[in-house]
């Protein structure tokens, strides 16, 4: 049988078990008095018998999946004929694939040797056995679980806390997955990343001031030692990120305060929601408006100045971004002065002091943590962003500080190094994960900062 | 026998209590009984209605508050004292739905002419709230806030002077002049509200709102706060609005006793606990009711 079919018999196992379970349960409690006289409420019970029968088969099951293909492999391997045994790693896999794809039919058999026909054969076999030792194995185990809660339900019984207990432990596995998963992600980035320090010393990669990652693939080719200074690119992004956060800033942080202070429920009920509107526009079509209307008329608008801004500008760039972070940073800000209570504005105002006055030195001070803490988020946002300034920022790494100039960031480096062919293993792809991870590194920073500033602020009235 | 009289015979129950709220309607409603206006009088109000919407919250209130002296508003909750507290220094306006009708005056000005400044009227009606709420500040830039928008301090010097001033007249200098600097949040429920009464007297107003300014605090600081009443009653004229009759028996000169938004009764507050003139009134200090 397959996984799938497994999983469906075992859920349904459960169900079954949920119900047999909660009958028994009904039937005990009938002759003694009603359901008051169980300790734990029938669904309970029910839920106890489905625990019990399906929890171990769903494990059993998980850690079957993981292991099986890799035991026949390495059985079917070790048996082979030793004409065809492999002698390293890569024909190990070859070999490997070779056998696979001959067991599960997608290579014809005409033509091939005896001794690999026969080991496809070895594997299905195998297969077969393992499949079907994995159903019994786990028919049986379900079984013997739904007996095992079923006989233990008893109006004393407690099955109450054990559910509860099994949920925590649900409950936790799923935060651990999350959390597994994001360690994962950061090694997988972190090993690739050591291999690339390997060819590039890390000191050239973190204080480089050059970046043209261009290697060559053949020893004849022009140009092949390519340099990556990682410098111009963080200089681009942060050059990117200051414009996007001087556009942004003001603009949210401004129209918090008026939706929060001064805009009557009427207003307040259309206005917000129109602005959230802006964190819902796709990145690409700022990236395209960013491209295609916005860079153009800088550069017009530069020319009758008689100044000279390059079509694909830091400015261009940036100043979208800024407008796709508005709402960002309006909504996080209008949610933290709301938060300040309306006694601290009674006060403030049967001081005497105007609304202005009571905003600014009141309020802000009061959410000026808060209000921090969504603008360190905004930041991550905008360093992390990468369809507009893929679009609208150039591909050029320039070290420079001048916003009409073109720039590149570390995002838009990334995905053209991993767009297209690639050798998996030149610098150049590798050169990817380091940018990953160096991006990573400082929005993590960013984020515990920014976290430890709004943790900080829950602390202040109260 | 007439029913009036069957009634009047018996035991005043809730059941009759309830009837006697109940038959007060606008038809039958005479005017409030006692002594409402005063002869030296800082605040004078005629004819007050106050409507949240279409709800009307105070009805047809007149009373005058003489000088100097600490007026007591009493009466069972949602009987709208706290939202006529409000009205007197317009902090109503920050509600967008509360409209005030009839006639509210401060020394002959009205408050609600078009070409009041509220920013000075409340500078000269000051308020402490029901729970303290120190701004997240320090405990001197608390008090000097007030000094501060209203530029009552030309120099540093001066600004202390005030602050020391007002935390004496509050009673909470002692306790806190070594820690002028710390947070006045950190402070302790009673000593925050004394800080509160601390930052509305720095700014020498005439009149001192008070909504319930005790009920969020323990015995021993409500004392504090009642004796530092009695002494600001000197310079200050204060209108209180209590939960506690006895604190209303304790600190105040005249009582009020507010009904489903109307003034029934006002006198000397030696008189309302001991021979109120109106039946309910009576209901309420002797606790049948509220």
């Amino acid at each position: 049988m397959q996984a799938t079919n497994i999983l469906i018999l075992i859920l349904g196992l459960g169900a079954f078990a949920f119900f047999l379970g909660r009958g028994r349960s009904l039937a005990l409690a009938k002759p003694l008095g009603g359901i008051r006289k169980l300790h734990s409420l029938p669904s309970y019970y029910g839920l106890h018998a489905a625990l019990w029968c399906s929890l171990p088969s769903l494990l059993l099951l998980a850690m079957w999946v993981m292991f099986d293909d890799p035991l026949i492999n390495s059985i079917v391997v070790e048996s082979v004929a030793a004409e065809i045994a492999p002698t390293d790693a890569a024909s190990y896999n070859l070999l490997l694939n070779k056998i696979s794809n001959l067991a599960d039919g997608i290579l014809p058999r005409k033509g091939e040797s005896a001794a690999l026909i026969a080991a496809a054969d070895h594997m299905e076999a195998l297969r077969v056995i393992s499949r079907w030792s994995l159903t019994a194995l786990l028919l049986t185990l379900s079984g013997l679980g739904l007996l095992w809660g079923w006989s233990r339900i008893s109006a004393s019984f407690r099955a109450r806390p054990v559910v509860e207990k099994v949920m925590q432990n649900i409950l936790l596995a799923c935060a651990c997955l999350a959390i597994f998963t994001t360690v994962g992600i950061v090694f997988s980035v972190l090993f690739e990343s050591i291999q690339f320090f390997r060819s590039v010393p890390i000191f050239d990669f973190v204080f480089g001031l050059e970046w043209s990652p261009q290697t060559a693939i053949r020893e004849d080719q022009v140009g092949s030692s390519g340099s990556f200074g990682a410098v111009p690119l963080f200089v681009g992004t942060l050059l990117v990120s200051a414009v996007a956060m001087v556009v942004a800033v003001p603009i949210g942080l401004m129209s918090a305060i008026y939706l929060a202070e001064y805009a009557s429920k009427s207003v307040r009920t259309y206005a917000k929601p129109a602005l959230e509107i802006l964190a819902g526009i796709p990145t690409v079509v700022y990236g395209f408006f960013a491209a295609l209307t916005v860079a153009p008329f800088l550069r017009d608008l530069g020319a009758s100045f008689g100044l000279s801004v390059s079509s694909e500008s830091a400015l261009a760039a940036g100043g979208v971004m800024g407008v796709m972070i508005i709402p960002f940073i309006s909504s996080l800000a209008d949610d933290v002065i709301t938060a300040v209570p309306q006694s601290m504005r009674d006060g403030s105002l049967a001081m005497g002091a105007t609304q202005s006055e009571t905003v600014r030195r009141v309020i802000i001070p009061a959410a000026l943590p808060g209000i921090v803490g969504g603008i360190m988020l905004a930041i991550s946002r905008a360093i992390g962003e990468t369809m507009i300034v893929v679009m609208a920022a150039g591909m050029a790494a320039k070290l420079t500080a001048n916003p009409l100039e073109s720039v590149t960031t570390v995002t838009v480096q990334i995905v053209t190094l991993l767009t297209g062919d690639q050798e998996f293993d030149s610098p150049k792809t590798l050169a990817a994960f380091a940018l990953g991870l160096m991006l990573f590194t400082v929005t993590l920073l960013l984020n515990i900062f920014a976290l430890h500033i709004v943790k900080k602020y829950r602390e202040q009235y109260d | 026998m007439t029913q009036a009289a069957t009634a009047e015979k018996k035991k005043p129950t809730k059941k009759t209590v309830a009837k006697a709220v109940n038959s007060l309607d606008v038809s039958d409603h005479q005017a409030t009984v006692g002594k409402n206006f005063a002869d030296n009088a800082k605040m004078t109000m005629r004819n007050v209605n106050v409507f949240y919407d279409d709800k009307q919250a105070i009805h047809d209130v007149s009373v005058d508050i003489a000088k100097n002296e600490v007026i007591a508003m009493i009466g069972p909750s949602g009987c709208g004292k706290s939202t006529f507290l409000r009205s007197l220094n317009r902090m109503n306006d920050t509600v967008d739905i509360c409209r005030v009708e009839g006639q509210i005056c401060m020394d002959g000005e009205d408050l609600y002419s078009p070409k009041l400044d509220v920013v000075e009227l409340r500078a000269r009606v000051g308020m402490v709230f029901q729970k303290p709420n120190p701004f997240p500040k320090s405990i001197y830039e608390n008090v000097a806030y007030g000094p501060k928008i209203h530029g009552l301090a030309d120099t540093r010097v001066d600004l202390d002077e005030i602050v020391e001033n007002s935390l004496r007249k509050a009673g909470l200098w002692e306790e806190v002049k070594e820690r002028l600097h710390q947070a006045g949040t950190g402070l302790s429920g009673g000593q925050q509200q004394r800080l509160c009464i601390a930052r509305a007297i720095a700014v020498s107003p005439e009149v001192i709102l008070m909504d319930e300014p005790c009920s969020a605090l323990d015995p021993i600081a409500t004392a504090k706060i009642e004796e530092l009443i009695e002494e600001l009653s000197q310079n200050f004229t204060i209108a209180i609005v209590t939960h506690s009759m006895q604190q209303a028996a304790r600190v105040s000169h005249r009582t009020a006793y507010f009904h489903l938004g109307r003034l029934i009764e006002v006198n000397p507050t030696e008189q309302v606990f001991t021979m109120p003139e109106h039946q309910l009134t009576e209901a309420y200090i002797t606790g049948r009711f509220g």
